[in-house]
């Protein structure tokens, strides 16, 4: 099927409307678009979280395939299972589809809680996707930080105070993390890019193989934005390098987006509640150092890709 | 029916377990290392690696894993199992729920370990019974030939359409996981025929028929599915007794709730799980000899708990001690005391009296029963606290 519009409206969505997600929310969207890569026979497990809870609230469920949820921390884990189970099946001839496997988790059930079970099922070889959500803290318990959420945001358990000016650590650096797993692919996307986001998972599921794809989703409840502007937040992130669209496939490094002109980190937090007391005078400082650890991401990020820029091609 | 032939092994407790896991061939094992369950994982390794069985294994890098692993596979279709020990237990439990709550009959063996802190490799019961109220059956084992024969009973109690709940089969660690025994084992094919093929309700492989697994269910739904699984819990017990009684008729060794030694027409019964029931059964055969009308109860099924027929089978004692191998904290006695005083609430009006012993794999033997005979006949009763047994003051 051709990557366009046109094709994508016939396509019937495996995600069924009618699920409970916020409107505006920038995770459902990303959800979505990777459900609309998939062609043929697939099972999705889901980590407790935000999509988890709106997409199936008993006795409903908005999934038009196989559908696990089994904790927080596990669902890498769990899905090595489901996975096992088919290799199992096939072996015995009971099963005969070509099945693929999909497991998604927020970024608090994949960069803190769920380290150990995704780096686990990664470097055991699972023929698996996993798709991380990352909004960047835990949204569905309330906005707490996690080690995903930027420099100097504010969030329910680092909120800015008298003393504290919310969190005071840069966010932790999980795709390359996954990228040092040696597995066959990783990149990074962002649901304004639906092109890039479809061709990636397109081409991740025709690779045998552990897989991982780090996508930044906006929550304009947690980023404190207005909710008409979570896919313009994605683009700002592109376009600021603070959330570069790359690749790695096997070992190899690609740029795949690089924006005419480097847009200054404030353009994208101008728009987030979550980083207004950065604008504030006397706070200046805060807006430096967290520009300074874009420009120095971006940097070695270059350095790993070179700076010619290599589009998807699923 | 004529029973079986069955072929005789020296075998540890480990590799009596091992060997039915490879006469059932599950079809997916997850599993980590623990003390002292490895060998059973690595006598089935072996048997994997030599191709004696077509199981896939999951090598995780966690007990939590482990058993998130097995839900995923199970939930998929396979007849799947994994054993773990003490701390390993403890890191599942989260999931040891989830997999009852779910419905998933795994199979998993339990080599009993007393828990951190602090830490110690030794056998006592506080890891199995401090998931006694996870939903999962409970089946103890007093040696290397009950662990053969519960493991494969387990698989078919587990998978039974009605019941649909995993099973932990334990036994306690060292004293019968390192201790090498005669095992009678059954004829292969005898084994596949008595436990059949897996024939899951709503497979997630199942790609034709998609179903959603572990939805949120909240006010409206929650404490029916709740109560739909105490139903099974409770419905468990006459599927345990008529697999023990299939079971017998293949191998000649017939399984119920518990096991009655010397019972009938006793005074003073004492009653324990696991190993310790036949250091037991030596005091009591030591003691009849001498005339002292004493017997042993070995509970064998712990969860569901069978409060009418036990009650029933200790009505005629003068006084019962119970003997628990685990602490349980609750200030008063351990889980199986306290058990064992409500079957019997309202229904007898015998003493029962409480002993913890064995804690962390301190031994008991004959004369230490014999002892707790005595302060049966004497009317030193551990009623209301149970006694700390074996441990200096």
């Amino acid at each position: 099927m051709a990557l366009n519009l046109k094709e994508l409206s016939k396509k019937r969505e495996l995600l069924s409307p009618g699920h409970r997600a916020c409107s505006g929310c920038g995770s459902i969207l990303a959800i979505r678009q990777v459900m609309m890569a998939v062609e043929g026979p697939v099972v999705v497990g889901f980590a407790t979280g935000c999509m988890e809870v709106v997409t199936t609230v008993y006795p409903y469920t908005a999934w038009r395939v196989p559908y696990i949820h089994n904790a927080f921390e596990n669902v890498a884990a769990t899905m090595s299972g489901v996975e096992t189970a088919y290799r199992a099946a096939r072996k015995q001839g009971k099963i005969s589809e070509d099945v693929k496997f999909i497991a998604f988790g927020g970024d608090g059930g994949t960069y803190d809680i769920g380290l150990q079970s995704l780096s686990g099922a990664m470097e055991r070889g699972h023929d698996l996707l996993y798709v991380c959500y990352n909004n960047e803290a835990y949204m569905n318990t309330g906005i707490q930080r996690s080690s995903s959420t930027p420099f100097a945001a504010a969030t329910s358990t680092c909120p800015v105070g008298d003393v504290e000016l919310g969190k005071t650590q840069h966010s932790k650096d999980l795709t390359a993390i996954m990228a040092a797993h040696d597995i066959p692919y990783v990149a990074q996307a962002t649901p304004h890019n639906w092109r890039d986001l479809i061709g990636k998972v397109k081409k991740a599921l025709a690779i045998r193989g552990p897989k991982f794809i780090n996508i930044s989703a906006s929550c304009f409840r947690g980023w404190r934005l207005p909710p008409h502007l979570s896919v313009d937040v994605s683009r700002l992130a592109v376009e600021t390098c603070f959330w570069p669209l790359y690749e790695v496939e096997n070992g190899e490094w690609k740029l795949n987006y690089k924006p005419k002109e480097k847009l200054p980190i404030a353009e994208l937090f101008k728009l987030q509640g979550r980083f207004s007391h950065i604008f504030e005078e006397a706070n200046r400082e805060l807006l430096d150092q967290a520009q300074a650890f874009v420009d120095r991401k971006w940097e070695d990020l270059l350095k790993r890709t070179g700076d010619k820029v290599q589009k998807v091609l699923a | 029916m004529k029973t079986l032939e069955m072929k005789t092994l020296a075998l540890t407790g480990n590799e009596s377990g091992a060997e039915a896991m490879r006469q059932i061939d599950p079809e997916v094992v997850a599993a980590y290392p623990i003390t002292p369950q490895t060998e059973l994982m690595h006598k089935f390794a072996e048997f994997a690696a030599d191709g004696k069985v077509a199981t896939e294994m999951i090598l995780v890098e966690s007990e939590h894993s482990a058993m998130s692993a097995c839900v995923g596979a199970s939930a998929a279709g396979s007849r799947v199992m994994t054993a773990t020990s003490s701390a390993g237990l403890a890191l599942m439990w989260e999931i040891v729920y989830v997999a009852a709550s779910n419905r998933l009959p795994i199979v998993m063996p339990v080599v009993n370990r007393a828990l951190s802190a602090p830490i110690n490799i030794h056998c006592d019961h506080a890891d199995s019974m401090g998931c006694r109220d996870s939903g999962w059956i409970q089946l103890y084992s007093e040696d290397g030939q009950e662990v053969y024969d519960n493991i494969i009973q387990a698989v078919r109690i587990a998978e039974n359409d009605g019941i649909l709940l995993p099973v932990m089969v334990t036994f306690d660690g060292f004293i019968i996981s390192h201790t090498m025994a005669r095992v009678d084992v059954l004829p292969d094919k005898a084994v596949r025929k008595f436990i059949g093929e897996r024939t899951p309700l709503h497979p997630l492989l199942d790609v034709n028929k998609p179903v959603t697994y572990g939805p949120l269910d909240l006010q409206d739904y929650y404490f029916e599915h709740k109560k739909q699984q105490a139903e099974a819990m409770r419905s468990a017990g006459a599927v345990i007794k008529a697999v023990g009684k299939e079971y017998g008729e293949l191998s000649g060794r017939e399984y119920g709730f518990f096991d009655e030694y010397l019972t009938s027409d006793a005074d003073f019964i004492i009653l324990a799980l696991g190993s310790t029931a036949g250091t037991a059964k030596a005091a009591a055969d030591e003691l009849r000899s001498a005339g002292e009308k004493v017997g042993v109860l070995k509970l064998r099924v712990f969860r569901p708990f069978p409060a009418e027929e036990l009650a029933a089978a200790l009505a005629g004692a003068r006084a019962i001690a119970v003997l628990d191998r685990s602490e349980g904290f609750s200030g008063i006695g351990g889980p199986v005391f306290q058990e064992v005083r409500s079957a019997l609430y309202r229904r007898y009006q015998i003493p029962v009296s409480g002993y913890v012993y064995g804690l962390g794999g301190r031994d008991i033997n004959v004369e230490m029963i014999a002892s707790i005979y005595g302060d049966l006949k004497a009317g030193r009763y551990h009623e209301d606290k149970a006694a700390h047994f074996g441990v200096r003051e």
